[in-house]
C-alpha cells in the first residue's frame, strides 16, 4: 500500500477552507441579526440606524429600476467612470512622474520640498478646492481621485526604481545590456511589478476620492444619492447607498485581486 | 623548427592587471583603497583562484575586470585589449542572485542573445539542458532552489560564449553538499571549453580543489601576498582531492600564509567596531 501525500493533506485542507468559510459567514449573519433585533428592541433608533429589513429592501427597489435618468445604475455607471478616469491618470501620471525622478536625481531633489508638502495635506480638503475650480460635474472628481492615487503610485513607482537591485543592473550589462535594454528589461518591469501591487490600494483611492466629492457637490452619483437621503432625514436611504457603496468596492477588489494574480506569476507567493 | 613570430610564440594574457590600485569614494564617508598596485596575469585556459579574508579587494578585481568599476590607477586589460567599457566577452557569475525574477529560465538563459540581436533557441535549449535544468525551463527563479539558480546564471552567463569567466563566491550561500555537486559540474563544464577562469573565495579548500593557481591576498587595502601552483592531477573530484597528500601539504602552505591575513582583518574589524 502506498501513501499519497496530496491526498493526505488536502482533504483536512479543504475541511479547513469549509469551517472557515462558515465561521465568516456566522460572523457575517450575527452581526446583521444583531442589527435588526437591536432595531426591533429599539435599542438602536430606527431614525439615526435604520434597520436591515428597512434599507436591503430598499436597494432592491433602487436596482428594479432599471436604468433611465436619475437611477441608480445611472448613479453607479457615473461614480465608475469618474472611478476609472482619476484611477487611469492618475497611475499615468504617477508612473511617468515616479520613474523619471528616480532616473534624474537633481529633478528628484529639486521637486522633493513642493511633493512632501502636497503629500501631507489631506487629499480630501481639496474636493471644495476642486469643485470650485472645475465645477460639479465629472472634472472636479476625476480631480479628487487623480491627487490620490498620483502619490501612490508615485511613490511605488519611484522607490521601485530608484532601489532596484544593482546586481541584476551589472549582471545584464555585462551579459550584453545597453542603456535601453535595461530600462526595458530591468527598470521598467520593476517598475511595473510597483504598479501592480499598489493597483488595489490606488482603486480603492479613487473610488473614495469619486464618492466624497460627489457628497460634497454634484448632482449624480452615488455620493450624491446619500447626501440626498441625509437632507431628507432618510437614514434608510444612507445606509442604502453606503452598503451599495461597499458591495461595489467588494466588486472591484475582486477584480483587480484577480488582474494583480495574473501579473504576479513571477512573485514568490504566500499561500494563506 | 622555424622561429615563430613574438605575438605567436607566447599567447596573449587572457586577464592582466599591472599596477592597479582602486580608491573607493563612497558619498559622505572617508575614501579607502580597496586594493593597492595589483600584477596579476592568467594566460589563456587557466583556472585560478583568488583568495583572501572578507574585505580584502577580491571582487573588486572582478569589477575592475569586466569594467562595471574603473581603476584608480594601473592598466587593466584581456584578451590583450584595455578594459575601458563594460565588458560583454566576459561571464560574470555574482555571489547574489542575479536573475532577472520576472523572466523565465528560458528567457533569462537567452537575454545575452537577444542583447545582440539574435535569437538561437536551440542553444538556449541546449545550455539549460547541460546544466540540468531541462525539466525547469518554464520555471521563474523563485521556484527554482539555490543551487537551480545557480546553474541558470552559470547557462546564462556561457550562452554567449565568453573567453573568460569571472566567478564572485558563486556558491557560498548553498549548502556544503550542493556545493561540491556544482564545484565538481563546474570543473566538468570547464574540462569541456577550457575557459580562462578568474574564481573569488574565501575557501582555501574550494581554491586548491578548482584550481591551477591560487593566490593569495592580503587583508586590505590588498596585494597579492603570494602565488601557489596547484599540480594535482585532472579531471578531479573536489570530494575526493582533499585527501591526496599532495592536497594536504599546498594547504598547510597557503593556510599558513592566509591565516595571518586573516587574524590581521578580524583585529582590525574589532578595532573598528
Amino acid at each position: 500500500m502506498s501513501f499519497d501525500a496530496a491526498a493526505l493533506t488536502a482533504v483536512p485542507l479543504a475541511r479547513r477552507m469549509w469551517f472557515v468559510r462558515s465561521l465568516q459567514f456566522a460572523v457575517l449573519a450575527s452581526f446583521v441579526v444583531a442589527w435588526e433585533v437591536l432595531g426591533q428592541i429599539g435599542v438602536l433608533d430606527k431614525f439615526y440606524y435604520s434597520r436591515p429589513s428597512l434599507f436591503l429592501p430598499r436597494i432592491g427597489n433602487w436596482l428594479a429600476e432599471g436604468l433611465k435618468p436619475g437611477s441608480v445604475w445611472n448613479d453607479m455607471q457615473v461614480t465608475l467612470l469618474e472611478t476609472v478616469l482619476g484611477f487611469v491618470i492618475g497611475t499615468l501620471l504617477g508612473v511617468a512622474i515616479g520613474y523619471a525622478f528616480a532616473r534624474n536625481r537633481l529633478l528628484g531633489q529639486a521637486f522633493d520640498p513642493l511633493l512632501s508638502m502636497f503629500n501631507a495635506i489631506p487629499r480630501l480638503v481639496l474636493a471644495p478646492v476642486f469643485i470650485l475650480a472645475f465645477g460639479i460635474d465629472l472634472a472636479s472628481k476625476v480631480a479628487l481621485g487623480v491627487t490620490l492615487v498620483f502619490f501612490i503610485v508615485f511613490f511605488a513607482t519611484f522607490t521601485a526604481v530608484r532601489d532596484v537591485d544593482q546586481t541584476l543592473v551589472d549582471n545584464v550589462r555585462v551579459l550584453g545590456a545597453r542603456g535601453r535594454d535595461v530600462t526595458r528589461h530591468v527598470l521598467l518591469p520593476a517598475a511595473f511589478s510597483a504598479i501592480v501591487a499598489s493597483l488595489r490600494t490606488s482603486a480603492g483611492f479613487a473610488f473614495a476620492g469619486a464618492v466624497v466629492a460627489e457628497y460634497i457637490g454634484s448632482n449624480v452619483g452615488l455620493g450624491r444619492r446619500i447626501a440626498t437621503a441625509e437632507a431628507f432625514f432618510d437614514s434608510t436611504g444612507v445606509f442604502a447607498g453606503i452598503v451599495l457603496i461597499a458591495l461595489l468596492a467588494l466588486v472591484i477588489d475582486a477584480i483587480l485581486q484577480v488582474t494583480e494574480r495574473a501579473f504576479s506569476r513571477w512573485k514568490p507567493h504566500r499561500d494563506a | 623548427m622555424p622561429a615563430e613570430p613574438a605575438s605567436a610564440r607566447g599567447p596573449v594574457a587572457a586577464i592582466s592587471l599591472r599596477g592597479v590600485s582602486k580608491v573607493y569614494r563612497p558619498p559622505r564617508k572617508r575614501p579607502y583603497l580597496a586594493i593597492e598596485r595589483v600584477d596579476l596575469d592568467v594566460a589563456p585556459g587557466r583556472f585560478v583562484s583568488v583568495v583572501g579574508p572578507s574585505g580584502c579587494g577580491k571582487s573588486t578585481l572582478l569589477g575592475l575586470l569586466s569594467g562595471l568599476l574603473t581603476a584608480t590607477t594601473g592598466t587593466v586589460a584581456l584578451n590583450g585589449t584595455a578594459v575601458d567599457r563594460v565588458r560583454t566577452d566576459v561571464g560574470f557569475i555574482f555571489q547574489r542572485d542575479a536573475l532577472l525574477p520576472w523572466k523565465t529560465v528560458r528567457e533569462n538563459v537567452a537575454l545575452p542573445l537577444r542583447f545582440r540581436g539574435q535569437r538561437d533557441d536551440g542553444r538556449v535549449k541546449e545550455w539549460i539542458a547541460r546544466v540540468g535544468l531541462a525539466p525547469f525551463a518554464d520555471n521563474y527563479p523563485h521556484e527554482l532552489s539555490g543551487g537551480m539558480r545557480k546553474r541558470a546564471q552559470l547557462a546564462q552567463s556561457l550562452v554567449a560564449d565568453p573567453s573568460v569567466l569571472l566567478m564572485d563566491e558563486p556558491f557560498s550561500a548553498l549548502d556544503v553538499q550542493t556545493r561540491n555537486l556544482m564545484e565538481n559540474e563546474l570543473l566538468n563544464l570547464w574540462g569541456a571549453a577550457r575557459k580562462t577562469v578568474l574564481f573569488i573565495t574565501h575557501d582555501l579548500e574550494e581554491a586548491i580543489a578548482l584550481s591551477d593557481e591560487i593566490v593569495v591576498m592580503t587583508a586590505g587595502p590588498g596585494t597579492i601576498k603570494a602565488r601557489y601552483p596547484v599540480d594535482l592531477p585532472r579531471p578531479r573530484s573536489v570530494t575526493e582531492i582533499r585527501f591526496a597528500r599532495e592536497f594536504v601539504a599546498l594547504y598547510e602552505r597557503a593556510w599558513a600564509d592566509l591565516r595571518d591575513e586573516v587574524e590581521r582583518s578580524y583585529a582590525r574589524s574589532l578595532q573598528a567596531g
